[in-house]
């Protein structure tokens, strides 16, 4: 006997017959299986008890209505509100995702100082202490030097609580500087100051309306309170309410609506008055309006029948007579006619010429203080703080010009001019802001011309900045004083532009703050206290919250348990909003401009023989232009026709790209007189020939890589252009020329 | 002798040596297969610390529902959490070491039990519990056994390839099982349902087959 070759084979067909018959394979199948459906390096959420927060989400501008799903202590989804007023269960894209800023990477985690350069900041934690002995030692030092006037504040708006307790330190530390960011709102609040005399805010009754023009306004774009827009829209569509755009590009309003007016850029005011002119002429307005509740009608209907003649009108705006002959009959003709205004979203304030055409347009057919027509009414008042006492330095302080020029003898319209700011202190060889509070606002990225904005605030000795996550602005700061992210913290939130209810939301804090952050107004009240004297009397509360419970009074249980607090509000009767002013058509502040102005387009930045071409933004409820960033699940949601790569996608007319040697999807050079940009280009009729269209959102610098270096800041490539009534800034678009790369 | 003859008489010898290597091999194999495997598969991993079932079933009025329960929307709140069981051990009761590491590691810092637990099932797999214990009125020891009356916690056997407890495949590594509560695996469900006729469609989506239980 020998051992050879056939032994072992033996001895393999033996192991394989007892591993056969052993469980060995069968459970070791059962097991990879197993392992290969879930592998083990997969997130798998933790179980627990679900239940629901109502709040409301303030990361886009008009604060969605939200509920918030959690399972034990983690929010796990966002869902609309039920009931909330307009949106009614509903949330605009940005709010569905806010999970994902609560537990971003990139929420500022503690207070933070800058110890390297402005603009290339080195930051180094410290404690809250030490942070607010530092803001405190720099605010003494500017009192005692008798420059109190020379902090400003810029916060996002000026509704609620949170800017109020800013404005009020300014107030009470003696600083006539409180800014807001600027929008079509200041225009519409300017507009309705000089043609009702009061000081109004602008309500839509949109949901009653029977026929709708609007004169760029982005209703389905993000324009107004978002989610009510789609609503009404919706609404109309059922209703078989007719909704005709006017707009230089076939936005999703344009393209979703009855009847689309492919406009020439800039000269939404000229068709509105050409559109009155028509009324007029055939004698199809409203003559009890006009006669009884209104002045200097027969003056403006010259003016209009003089200036926009059909001819006039549709040279100017590229649209045909008989188009707008048949637009301004229809509009006569229906009983509850709304006309809108505020170019997209409404994110620059625009011409006061304009909202006033606009606006007259709706008086002449009585759609003013009506039902389906446009409100003015009063402002929202709940925060009835009495006003703080002001010792000497804040006296002397807040009786220095605003560094914005408001309310001067040049602009004695507006209440603030936040786009100006960045010229006026790169003129200054020293900057007369020396110390600046940015709070719920990131300006460095959205402030027009946002180069020279980034040099302004380099020029700024100290900035603080109240973010909750890292922004341009923040990049920028001296001190960044980490706020509660927004499901962390209470804050009000009065009614968003355009509400004809009276709305007052309450955000709660759906979990308890993840990081070292503090409420702002906690911030401002441990500044006040740490100065002494009038100003500590003036912040008198223990916290932010005790702050709010007060201030909201009877009203706090409410909030607290249903959420939010709506009224319905009925339209001011003529005969009471009319009796001691009379609805003004003609606004003596604009009369000898408007007189003597051409009826031509208003003039936009850049030589037109250097710049052929005119760019424009593109405004989309995909691309948040607010203090926050898109979030990673809304930029994935972004177009290629938007955003290509890391490129930003321009629109041109296949006529205007054959002339410049360009083709679907080349790189292209887009410069303007205010920068230069990479860009792909898209081949599209949606715009005529000479016009460029450029999504605005992109082109963060952060704050984590999902956003980061996506695209280009439109806001670098466009700067303010005045409006010679208000001062506001009226740019729609720049002049700009494009070149193969 | 011929040279074929030769091989022949060398190949008849080899042939004793070829049954005694297939033994040998298939006496390896089956050992390897019945014992050594299931010991390397599966490692022993301990509980934080021991917990007597018995003894707390005995000071609750609701058995196992008082601290294994539904909550208010009919979810199943699974092992109980610090905050359950902190109502009655603020302090340390008794003298077991056990006792003394609940309260000094976990309630006293307020840090949640990283409790084993031997019936979790894959996440690809949908199981209600209010659907077998309230809709189908099936006692707990049907599936997880008589555990309520143990007094100490068995070692946690963990499966190094799924992660999963051994208590899923069961103790019998050939699978076979005497109890119903022996094995968790899917055939067992499909056994049951099968046996009692329950609806084989899924009642949210009305799907049947996989997607009863695999939504």
């Amino acid at each position: 006997m020998k051992i050879d070759r056939r032994s072992f084979l033996s001895l393999g067909v033996g192991a394989g017959a007892g591993i056969a018959l052993s469980p060995l394979p069968w459970k070791l199948t059962d097991d990879l299986s197993i392992w290969t459906q879930m592998w083990p390096w997969t997130p798998v959420p933790k179980d627990g008890e679900t239940n629901y927060v109502n709040s409301v989400s303030t990361l886009c501008r008009c604060g969605c209505g939200i509920k918030v799903r959690k399972v034990d202590d983690r929010a796990v989804k966002i869902e609309g509100q039920e009931g909330w007023p307009g949106s009614e269960g509903n949330a605009c894209a940005l709010c569905l995702s806010g999970i994902q800023l609560l537990y971003s990477p990139s929420a500022i985690q503690m207070p933070l100082k800058n110890v390297g350069k402005k603009g290339e900041p080195v930051w180094q934690q410290i404690s809250w202490d030490a942070a607010i002995g530092e803001i405190k030692e720099k605010l003494s030092k500017l009192r005692e030097e008798g420059k109190s006037h020379t902090l400003a504040c810029i916060t996002g708006s000026d509704k609620g609580t949170v800017p109020a307790l800013f404005r009020r330190f300014l107030n009470a530390y003696g600083s006539p500087n409180f800014m807001t960011m600027p929008s079509y709102e200041d225009a519409y609040e300017t507009a309705l100051k000089l043609m009702h005399g009061t000081e109004s805010a602008v309500g839509f009754d949109l949901e009653n309306s029977d026929y709708v023009i609007s004169f760029g306004a982005g209703i389905l774009d993000g324009w107004g309170a978002s989610v009510r827009m789609f609503k009404a829209r919706s609404a109309w569509k059922d209703k078989k309410v007719k909704v005709v755009q006017a707009d230089p590009r076939l936005s999703n309003t344009a393209a979703k609506a009855d009847q689309w007016l492919a406009i020439n850029p800039g000269t939404e005011s000229v068709l509105a008055l050409g559109i009155a002119a028509v009324i007029v002429s055939e004698n199809l307005h409203s003559k009890e309006f006009a006669e009884k509740y209104a002045q200097g009608f027969d003056i403006w209907k010259n003016f209009v029948t003089e200036k926009y003649a059909p001819g006039t009108v549709a040279q100017i705006t590229g649209i045909k007579e008989d188009v707008i002959a048949a637009v301004a009959k229809e509009f006569a003709a229906a009983s509850a006619p709304i006309a809108l205004c505020g170019r997209g979203q409404g994110n620059t304030p625009g011409s006061v010429h304009e909202f006033m055409a606009v606006h007259a347009l709706n008086a002449l057919v009585g759609s003013v203080n009506r039902k389906g027509g446009v409100w003015a009414m009063p402002k929202q008042e709940y925060v009835n703080w009495p006003e703080p006492a002001l010792d000497e330095t804040a006296q002397k302080g807040l009786a220095e010009a605003r560094i914005d020029g408001a309310g001067s003898e040049k602009y004695p319209l507006s209440r603030c001019l936040t786009a100006r700011l960045a010229a006026v202190i790169n003129e200054a060889a020293d900057s007369p802001v020396q110390m600046l509070f940015v709070s719920g606002a990131n300006p460095v990225y959205s402030l027009p011309d946002s180069k020279a904005v980034k040099t302004a605030f380099a020029k700024i000795p100290f900035v603080v900045s109240f973010a909750s996550h890292m922004d341009e602005t923040a990049e920028m700061a001296d001190i960044v004083l980490p706020s509660h992210g927004h499901l962390e913290r209470y804050e009000d939130v009065p009614a968003a532009l355009g509400m004809n209810k009276t709305v007052i939301g309450l955000a709660k804090p759906v979990i308890k703050a993840q990081h070292n952050t503090r409420y702002p107004g906690d911030c401002l009240i441990a500044l006040a206290q740490a100065l002494g004297g009038t100003l500590a009397e003036a912040f008198h509360w223990s916290g932010y919250e005790e702050c709010l419970e007060k201030t909201l009074g009877d009203k706090w249980e409410t909030l607290k348990e249903k959420g939010f607090i709506a009224e319905d509000c009925s339209p001011p009767d003529w005969n009471q909003s009319f009796a001691s002013q009379k609805f003004v058509f003609m606004p003596e502040a604009c009369a000898q401009a408007a007189k003597s102005g051409s009826a031509a387009a208003p003039q936009i930045e850049g030589d037109a023989n250097r710049y052929p071409l005119i760019l424009l933004p593109v405004d989309s409820m995909r691309l948040a232009c607010g203090p926050v960033a898109d979030t990673p699940f809304l930029i994935k949601t972004v177009s290629d026709k938007m955003l290509r790569g890391k490129e930003t996608v321009i629109e041109i007319n296949p006529e205007t790209a054959a002339g410049l040697g360009l083709c679907e999807g080349k790189t292209a050079i887009l410069t303007t007189p205010k920068g230069e940009a990479k860009v792909k280009v898209c081949l599209t009729q949606s715009v005529a020939p000479g016009i460029l269209a450029m999504p605005r959102g992109l082109g963060h610098s952060g704050p984590d890589e999902y956003i980061a270096g996506k695209g280009t800041n439109f806001n670098e490539l466009i700067g303010p252009v005045e409006d010679p009534v208000s001062g506001l800034d009226a740019a729609w678009g720049i002049r700009a020329k494009l070149a193969k790369a | 002798m011929s040279e074929s003859e030769e091989k022949a008489k060398k190949g008849s010898g080899s042939g004793g040596f070829a049954i005694l290597f297939f033994i040998v091999g298939l006496a390896a194999s089956l050992i390897v297969g019945w014992v050594i495997f299931p010991k390397l598969l599966y490692s022993q991993k301990k509980q934080p610390f021991d917990f007597n079932h018995a003894l707390h079933n005995e000071l609750v009025d609701n058995g196992c529902e008082s601290c294994h329960f539904f909550r208010e929307d009919g979810s199943y709140a699974g092992v109980p959490t610090l905050e359950q069981c902190a109502g009655c051990h603020e302090d340390v009761q008794g003298e077991t070491e056990d006792e003394a590491i609940f309260v000094n590691e976990y309630v006293k810092n307020g840090r949640e039990v990283p409790w084993l637990v031997y019936s979790r099932q894959p996440d690809c797999v949908f199981f209600s519990h209010a659907a077998h214990v309230k809709s189908g009125g099936m006692d707990c020891k049907t599936c997880h056994g008589p555990i309520g009356e143990s007094e100490s916690l068995k070692p946690y056997e963990e499966n190094r390839i799924t992660g999963y407890s051994r208590d899923i495949w069961g103790k019998n590594i050939a699978g076979f099982k005497k109890n119903t509560w022996d094995r968790m695996k899917m055939d067992d469900c499909s056994e049951c349902h099968v046996k009692l006729g329950v609806k084989q469609n899924s009642v949210q989506t009305e799907k049947g087959a996989c997607f009863v239980c695999h939504k």
